[in-house]
């Protein structure tokens, strides 16, 4: 009776300090955004908490779909940004996993360096080569561009009239829909490679020798036996790299234009610019119901994908 | 008995290698795709043009001097650690606690406790930023370095329990049956032998909470007020008022210290059973 | 003709960097035959398998299926079904999807699909599983299903590695049995990989005993027991005990070795010996017996070193010369009324001639 009561102050008082904190610093905070985004904006910058919908019907307006367009394109951007991941993620992880022992932990370990590095840094990196003046039109409008009118002056006679013209202006690339991806990309590519890796890694391979004892060639093994069974790798790999993309802020910040902007943007805007807490604390609010959709839907996957398999022991 | 995936157990033609071939070139490319950007920075950081440009124009240390007497980065810098310093202290304390609860203990209204603490890891950076902000606002905490530390522990306990959680489930309890055995209570136990076999996880669970309170810009980007500038905030206004070689040479810089905190922790768990668990 | 084997190896070998796994190896192995290759781990059993079905290239030498040269063929252009010592059933497919993988490659179409593979689950026995995935079942029927999975394409020959190994003993000597009169029943050419020379014994027709790499002894159970090729083999399979000596003494019926230079031991002449060679003698503890007076034509006295009650034997342990020890196994038929030696008693061991062999290597 008595131990029993102290264990429990015990289990109390290890989870006071972090219980305190989250429920304070972060359940507060959430439940107070949710509550928000069903207020509306005071005139003078305050918050009227009167309960409606306006803020939500301001968002998914479709007589005006401002707002419906930048959430279009978040998840349009997210959705590539995710698919891109996929495309050089999964060979790269399937890459990895062939290596003997030894070279398959560097690599690991160099997959991971430069996620461990600034976000901001790295995304930065990406404005020195993206630029008009960066690295890759500097060699595009510059080395490339007189590498090609000398070689018109040398050689009148070539058809090249088209590649001066191409090359004589600088890509567009900064500033566009195409550049976040790059961005995105670069940022989450080691949270789609390292679950595809463990799905591989942890493959069973007299699976893949019993499909071909089984006349499946090796197109048909991928796809009939190996694909399916790492599918729940794919999934989370595939969560990992969507949700951040969805409220990516820095990215399209720094290498996004005005004709690129976000969900995270126009949150920001309303918090610090438009002052209309309400309403980005709406759009917060989808925001994190699509969050939480993918969580959801992830470790019903994964949970599903695993009651499937023999035990991995 | 399972077998490691190895295609190259088969030894085949040539016109089934192509496959291989390619695979390998792929994997190759994708290791140039995530260092290129981060060497090109470095190099540039050494670049004696006055403007940044794609183009060379000869080896120069000026942007690291420049950096080294700059006083607002050295302010922003002593933020920086001091933010992160304190934030790891309070968080690594923290979620050592949370976590023994967590795998030993079982308690009333233990699974929405666990979603609660996974939770800040899943949100989204701006959602979390966004909520934080609303909340110091309205309670009228005036925004700073303590609002800082706040978000930035926040974040941080759930982060490290998860690191010393996992440490913890592989831990062997039998260990510890084996110290009362020989008439250790409960606390030499922990003292004794719990917590220096669980020390490698918390150093690791620490170094990540330092890593990732330094390293944050927008939970601090919103929560920030006058005076509490952290470095990556400095770099932000800085490349937002116009990209200058001085936050090249910054950025290697942050770079070289992320690549020595990763190398100092990855030195940690390995001192710890010889396997590195990456995040 | 090599068209009258199921499977040919002509100088067969494999080297896996450094390491050669296969050394020059030559097997031929008859149609409808219960083929096992038997040896301890990392004797190159496996590999010699794999290469049949395809899943190894060799360094050199040919391996020929049903008379055809194979070459670099992929597995899946061979006319063999393996069943794999993990089953490697799919886990993420049903029983029914499973069985009817092969066929489905072949695009056979869907209706005579459904009809083979109820066939084929009844032909195991397990008709009502079809719904069910790999995890629900049994170790057992697990492994039937994947027997059923590699039948159902009516190969030419199935290969099957260690496919018993994951089972406990009794259901082991169960499948032992079922697998052998299924065999028979289907009448297809088998290659039995195993480490358990009880179970090759037990189901094979013939057996190589293979070790670092090479076939050692190649032919029936009773000759493969009775007559080992060498002392790796005699040792190998079953218990025996071996005595050192050299050939002491020749003739048409006989040869006479001195073990350890002092005990007289005559045996049939099955090799060609030379007067003074060093030679082993093997015979196995059960034809050995132990009396108090000479008995056998072979007799030799001894000494009662340790007695060990086994149940359905006794084992006496017995010295006969200062470095050599023989095990002799009594059938444990009188019970506790049976007369028994102990510990130091003087005693005589006795065998027939022709139940000893005469070894060289």
């Amino acid at each position: 009776m008595n131990k029993n009561k102290r264990k429990q102050w015990r289990v109390f008082g290890l989870i006071f300090p972090s219980l305190f904190w989250l429920v304070v610093f972060f359940a507060i905070p959430l439940i107070l955004v949710l509550a928000m985004s069903f207020g509306e904006r005071g005139t003078y910058g305050g918050v009227i908490w009167n309960f409606n919908l306006e803020n939500f019907a301001r968002f998914f307006d479709f007589s005006d779909p401002l707002y419906l367009r930048i959430f279009g394109r978040t998840l349009y951007i997210a959705a590539i940004t995710t698919l891109v991941s996929f495309l050089i993620g999964y060979p790269m992880a399937f890459w990895i996993a062939s290596q003997p022992e030894k070279r398959r932990n560097s690599l690991l370990m160099m997959l991971m360096l430069p996620f461990w590095t600034n976000f901001l840094v790295r995304t930065y990196a990406w404005i020195l080569i993206l630029r008009d003046q960066g690295v890759i039109n500097t060699i595009w409008a510059g080395h490339f561009h007189n590498a090609v009118v000398w070689l018109v002056a040398v050689l009148p006679g070539l058809p090249l009239d088209w590649l001066v013209q191409a090359t004589s202006n600088p890509l567009p690339l900064f500033g566009t829909n195409l550049a976040i991806i790059i961005g995105l990309t670069y940022g989450w590519l080691p949270d789609m490679v390292l679950p595809c890796y463990a799905a591989i890694e942890r493959f069973d391979g007299s699976l893949v020798e019993a499909a071909q004892d089984l006349y499946a060639n090796r197109v048909q093994a991928f796809f009939r036996v190996i694909f399916p069974l790492t599918l729940p790798g794919v999934v989370a790999g595939s969560i990992l790299v969507f949700i951040p993309s969805l409220g990516a802020y820095v990215t399209p910040d720094l290498l996004g234009g005005a004709k690129s902007v976000m969900i995270g943007n126009i949150i920001y805007s309303q918090f610090m610019s438009a002052r209309d807490y309400p309403f980005g604390a709406a759009i917060s609010f989808v925001l994190m119901a699509l969050m939480l959709a993918g969580t959801l839907f992830y470790f019903r996957f994964t949970v599903a994908g695993q009651k499937g398999e023999p035990g991995h022991d | 008995m399972t077998k490691r995936l190895n295609p190259q157990a088969m030894k085949t033609p040539f016109r089934f290698k192509i496959g291989r071939y390619i695979l390998t070139a792929h994997g190759l490319l994708s290791y140039v795709f995530l260092y290129a950007p981060i060497i090109i920075l470095i190099i540039f950081s050494f670049n004696a043009s006055k403007f940044v440009t794609g183009r060379w124009h000869g080896f120069t240390l000026i942007w690291y001097q420049k950096l080294f007497v700059d006083e607002a980065i050295g302010a922003a810098l002593r933020n920086s650690l001091y933010i992160s310093l304190v934030a790891t202290f309070v968080s690594t304390i923290f979620g050592t606690m949370v976590s023994l609860a967590m795998e030993r203990y079982n308690f009333w209204g233990k699974m929405p406790f666990d979603a609660l603490l996974y939770l800040p890891i899943i949100i989204p950076d701006i959602a979390m930023a966004v909520m934080l902000l609303l909340f110091f606002v309205m309670v009228k905490i005036p925004l700073g370095k303590l609002t800082i530390i706040i978000s930035h522990i926040a974040f941080d306990i759930s982060f490290v329990a998860i690191v010393v959680r996992a440490r913890l489930a592989q831990f062997d309890s039998a260990l510890e049956e084996a110290a009362q055995d020989l008439y250790a209570n409960n606390w030499k136990t922990f003292r004794y032998v719990t917590f220096p076999l669980l020390m490698p996880g918390i150093l690791a669970g620490a170094l990540l909470a330092f890593t990732l309170s330094l390293d944050d810009f927008v939970i601090t980007f919103f929560t920030a007020g006058p005076g509490s500038s952290t470095l990556p905030l400095r770099i932000y206004s800085l490349v937002k008022l116009g990209v200058t070689p001085e936050i090249n040479a910054l950025s290697a810089v942050m770079l070289l210290a992320s690549f020595l905190l990763v190398v100092l922790s990855v030195w940690l768990q390995k001192g710890g059973d010889g396997k590195v668990d990456f995040m | 003709m090599p068209d009258e084997f199921a499977v040919e190896l002509i100088n067969v070998a494999k080297q896996f960097d450094q390491v050669v796994a296969v050394d020059n190896v030559s097997l031929q192995i008859r149609d409808g035959e219960f083929f096992s290759l038997l040896g301890p781990s990392g004797c190159g059993k496996t590999t010699t398998l794999r290469m049949i079905g395809g899943f190894e290239m060799p360094t050199s030498g040919n391996v020929l299926i049903g008379g055809e040269i194979q070459g670099f063929k992929p597995p899946f252009q061979r006319p063999v079904n393996t069943v794999f010592q993990s089953y490697a059933l799919f886990p993420h497919m049903t029983i029914f999807d499973n069985v009817a993988f092969g066929l489905q490659m072949k695009k056979v179409s869907k209706s005579e699909i459904k009809q083979r593979v109820n066939e084929m689950l009844e032909l195991v026995q397990l008709s009502d599983v079809g719904r069910r995935k790999p995890n629900q079942l049994s170790g057992g029927q697990q492994q039937r299903i994947a027997l059923a999975r590699a039948l159902i394409n009516k190969p030419k020959v199935l290969l099957l590695d260690e496919p018993l190994g994951a089972l406990d003993l009794k259901l082991r000597k169960a499948m032992q049995l079922e697998l052998k009169a299924l065999q028979q029943r289907v009448g297809i050419t088998f290659i039995y990989v195993t480490h358990d020379q009880e179970e090759a014994l037990t189901m094979s027709d013939r057996i190589a005993v293979m070790n670092q790499g090479k076939v050692l002894h190649l032919d029936t159970p009773e000759e493969i027991y009775e007559h080992p090729a060498n002392r790796f083999v005699a040792d190998f399979i079953g218990e025996t005990n071996f005595m050192e000596g050299k050939v002491s003494q020749l003739n048409e019926e006989r040869v006479f070795v001195a073990v350890d230079d002092q005990v007289p031991v005559p045996l049939l002449p099955t090799r060609d010996v030379q007067l003074g060679q060093v030679v082993t003698v093997a015979v196995r503890p059960e034809k050995l017996s132990v009396s108090a007076e000479k008995k056998r034509e072979v007799d030799i006295p001894g000494t009662i070193d340790e007695v060990i009650y086994i149940g359905t034997d006794i084992r006496y342990i017995v010295r006969i010369t200062e470095k050599t020890t023989l095990a002799v196994r009594e059938q444990n038929r009188g019970g506790l009324s049976a007369q028994r030696f102990s510990i130091g008693d003087h005693i005589h061991i006795g065998w027939y001639a022709r139940n000893a062999s005469l070894l060289t290597e």
